[in-house]
């Protein structure tokens, strides 16, 4: 008997299904979405973030004063990364200009650098120690300065050949810094790299509860809704049948923005593909399920992509893609807990950045699978099969 | 009015509807109030009505959308609310507004309904063939159903609703975008299908359309102000029809309207229908007192009459 029930369950959620994927397949606008949106996405926020900062106004402590240090300042500003705007005297005032945003940055050379020079691995120097000649000083709030400047810390000394103290022989036999970087206000720095993993989260969240928080309410403005549910169709299949075209559109854009991520930001893939592809599942179901909530509660489709921006906007701003989580405080951090991009962001960063696993990330694997099974349980008594 | 089966009334299982006291509410307009209903199987009812009526509430509430406020519902023996589910194999409904998918062709569409119905594949496909030619579609078979005329749209809801081979039809408005010549067409297939057994309830606001039915009922906000066949209807009605033909029928008209005795006069063409409260003792002496030199003509009641003194000529004229 229940086989029976079980069998016509899944032709239904599979007419459904079919019949979902012959409209979407005929809604150029929407296939056209699924595309462009990962695709201009990525381009728009990988290189506004990618863009290398370059001259980035700067101060100079130089308390050596000598030929070197110099030249050491000249060879920093062919880097082109900083325009060194102003000279300071002593690291006081250095740090007042930081805090109050005259300058970004502030090379530290101390007075000992022709003997730090001279010590240090590229010169060749019998005895050398790793010692950093100079230091830099960041304003670190903002992460695309901090990171331009870490980017300075192994300026290869070789290539100054006019330093009397270098030797000419390029090899060095222990890789050390030429400068060591103090980060103020942010000393826990996130990389670019962040960036991508982290947009994956936001891009499926705007697509997928956008494409499916339409789903029901389309129906029901179209007028398809009166007759639906005068046929023996259960709201759960219907709402399975809804979502499951989706999963697969989800694991296209997946599959994009992580090549497109590859061949033009260059993003590595440390973790398991296998582990991504699972944790993109359980965020893409979530995502999915969540869209099919709002759609039981909107009335008109105006309605359900106003409900999606206001799910857009805190994905965006309090999942840690644009901010870190630890940063925020207690209230916007709970509001986060709650948000199926938050735990994705984590696992997606874990995954692709860190090379964790998905059991190494469970309660957030756990929390979207919870989410998921929760959303369709409320979208399914939500979704009545009654007008009134 | 009592209905003219009344004097044969057949066992309660030979109806397909029953209601009594079927009322509903929205807020604190009610849209249909004490509705008592009693539909035999096999026959096409109509609702009569103008638009806002309760029509379509009351469908509504036969097919198990909406759920009455008070009253008890009967339809194919079983009660609503309650049997809904079990209801949806044996019943079909046609809305007012097409309801399938405009994206969709015509073949698809109908295959999307057989699958939610979980017909075989098998007998599925015969099924849906013989739909495509009972109903003219077999050459459009490949079109999106959005592209087609407003006939060819109302054929392929028919073919989806009576896919399942329902018992009991519901439709609403089933030709209110629809030219005359493809209306006649589409009431032949209602009546093939009645003749196969299938009740029909049909809502609609042509009085022509109304008169096919066997039986009827006349509703206005939301009350049942007559039911019974057309035929009886038209000779049970409490009023007299008499036209007038001469000159100035305008004027006439206002005066005739501000009188006790007449419910209604209309002007159609060079004649006036004046309906006669039927009490009025000897009614068309009483108008011809009022006409003057006017010729008048005693004629017999048409279902406009008919709908017209029920609902005290609010809606005509």
């Amino acid at each position: 008997m229940w086989v029976k029930t079980l069998k016509g369950s899944a032709t239904r959620i599979f007419a459904v299904l079919w019949k979902e994927l012959r409209q979407l397949s005929r809604d150029r606008m929407t296939f056209g979405m699924i595309v462009m949106i990962p695709l201009v996405q990525l381009m728009l926020f990988g290189f506004a973030i990618n863009t290398d900062a370059r001259n980035l106004p700067a101060g100079i402590v130089d308390k050596s004063n000598t030929q070197a240090s110099r030249m050491l300042i000249q060879a920093t500003e062919a880097t082109q990364v900083v325009r060194f705007s102003h000279i300071f005297d002593d690291l006081q005032q250095a740090e007042a200009a930081i805090t109050a945003g005259t300058v970004k940055a502030v090379l530290y050379l101390p007075p000992d650098l022709s003997t730090r020079l001279s010590r240090h691995p590229a010169s060749g120097a019998k005895t050398p120690s790793p010692e950093p000649i100079g230091q830099w000083l960041v304003d670190g709030s903002d992460t695309v300065v901090a990171a331009s400047i870490k980017g300075l810390r192994q300026l290869p000394l070789s290539s100054i050949r006019e330093l009397p103290q270098i030797a000419t022989s390029p090899s060095a036999a222990i890789p050390a810094d030429t400068f060591a970087v103090a980060l103020y206000f942010n000393p826990e720095q996130r990389s670019v790299v962040n960036i991508i993993p982290g947009l994956l989260g936001v891009i499926l969240t705007m697509t997928m509860v956008l494409f499916t928080s339409a789903a029901i309410v389309r129906e029901r403005e179209q007028g398809n809704m009166e007759f639906l549910i005068t046929t023996p169709v259960k709201p759960l299949e219907l709402m399975l049948g809804k979502i499951a075209p989706y999963v697969l559109v989800g694991f296209i854009q997946t599959g994009l923005i992580l090549i497109a991520g590859r061949l033009l930001f260059d993003l590595p893939v440390r973790g398991s593909l296998l582990d991504l592809g699972a944790a993109s599942l359980l965020f893409i179901c979530a995502s999915l399920t969540l869209g099919l909530v709002i759609s039981t509660i909107a009335k008109t489709q105006l309605q359900a992509m106003q409900m999606t921006v206001f799910i857009l906007l805190p994905s965006i701003l309090l999942s840690g893609f644009m901010f870190p989580y630890e940063a925020m405080p207690e209230a916007a951090q709970w509001i986060a807990e709650a948000l199926p991009a938050t735990h994705f962001m984590r696992m997606s960063r874990g995954i692709i950045l860190r090379d964790a696993g998905v059991m190494d990330l469970q309660p957030d694997a756990l929390w979207l699978l919870g989410f998921t099974a929760l959303g369709l349980v409320v979208a399914s008594r939500r979704f009545s099969k009654h007008l009134d | 009015m009592t209905p003219d089966t009344a004097h044969n009334a057949p066992p309660k299982a030979d109806y397909a509807i029953v209601t009594r006291g079927m009322s509903k509410a929205f807020g604190d307009n009610l849209a249909v109030s004490r509705l008592d209903l009693a539909i035999p199987k096999g026959s096409i009812y109509g609702f009569l009505g103008p638009n806002g009526c309760g029509k379509s509430t009351s469908i509504r509430m036969l097919t198990g959308l909406l759920r009455p406020t008070e009253g008890e519902i009967q339809v194919l023996g079983e009660t609503l609310p309650g049997a809904e589910e079990s209801l949806r194999l044996r019943i079909g409904y046609m809305t007012q507004k097409f309801s399938l998918y405009d994206n969709l062709t015509v073949k698809e569409n109908l295959n999307f309904v057989s699958q939610i119905y979980g017909i075989p594949r098998k007998a599925a496909r015969q099924r849906i063939e013989e739909l495509l030619m009972v109903y003219d579609l077999t050459h459009q078979h490949k079109q999106m159903a959005g592209s087609m005329s407003g006939g060819q749209k109302q054929r392929l809801a028919l073919a989806a609703a009576t896919l399942h081979k329902p018992e009991l039809l519901f439709l609403d408005e089933p030709t209110s975008a629809v030219d005359p010549e493809n209306r006649r067409e589409f009431w032949e297939r209602l009546f093939d299908l009645s003749n196969a057994g299938t009740t029909i309830l049909v809502s609609t606001h042509y009085m022509d359309e109304a008169e096919r039915c066997h039986g009827l009922a006349i509703l206005e906000n939301g009350i049942k102000r007559a039911d019974g066949s057309p035929e009886a209807l038209m000779d049970n009605m409490g009023a007299v029809v008499i036209e007038v033909s001469g000159s100035d029928l305008r004027t006439l008209k206002n005066q005739l309207t501000e009188k006790e005795e007449v419910i209604s006069a209309a002007q159609i063409g060079s004649r006036l229908r004046v309906l006669v409260r039927q009490e009025t003792p000897d009614p068309e002496h009483w108008l011809s007192q009022q006409t003057g030199p006017r010729s008048l003509n005693r004629v017999h009641p048409s279902l406009e009459d008919v709908f017209v003194s029920c609902t005290g000529g609010r809606h005509v004229g």
